[in-house]
């Protein structure tokens, strides 16, 4: 799992079978120290609760479906928690 | 499985049912020679403190083994605490 930031919503009415009801969200995906790194995903929203701004964590590949209601949902990023906090050790500041 | 060092914890009250109540740490990936390649959020099951050397199993299928679940969003586990690399 990486720390993501949610970017904004992605909405698409024509979509696979399975597909339907997920809300697919903009992640950043992030280093431990919360910057940008790589290239942002979209994210199905396992939660339902995350909003643009929010830190998150995500899972990715198989997981990812696994992470939603129905069995095998075809997604390949998935938001699984919100983040309250993230507290390194001192020398990793 | 991979080596890392526990970087520091995460506090996530609002999660998929699957994380309630787990701990999550963060883990630099640390190669035996020392070499840091990124990083990851693991669920500890070896109570692993912050700054340990950990053993960490990163594949649902096993992961979700330790679980005794069959489905569940869950692949990167601590699973060890490591003593000594020689």
């Amino acid at each position: 799992m990486q720390l993501g930031r949610v970017q904004g919503t992605v909405v698409a009415t024509v979509k696979a079978e399975g597909l339907e009801g997920v809300r697919f969200l903009i992640v950043q995906p992030l280093d431990k120290h919360q910057k940008d790194k790589g290239s942002p995903v979209v994210a199905a929203d396992a939660l339902a609760m995350a909003g643009p701004g929010e830190l998150v964590y995500f899972v990715a590949s198989r997981e990812a479906a696994e992470a939603m209601e129905e069995r095998f949902v075809p997604v390949d990023h998935a938001i699984v928690g919100l983040v309250d906090q993230v507290t390194l050790a001192e020398d990793n500041q | 499985m991979k080596l890392g060092r526990v970087a520091g914890t995460v506090v996530s009250p609002i999660s998929h049912p699957f994380f309630d109540g787990q701990r999550l740490l963060l883990c630099d990936l640390v190669d035996p020679a020392g070499t840091a390649s990124g990083y990851l959020i693991a669920i500890d099951v070896v109570d692993a403190g912050v700054g340990d050397q950990v053993l960490i199993c990163d594949e649902g299928t096993s992961a979700r083994q330790i679980f005794q679940i069959d489905t569940g969003p869950i692949r990167s586990v601590i699973v060890g605490v490591v003593d000594a690399i020689s």
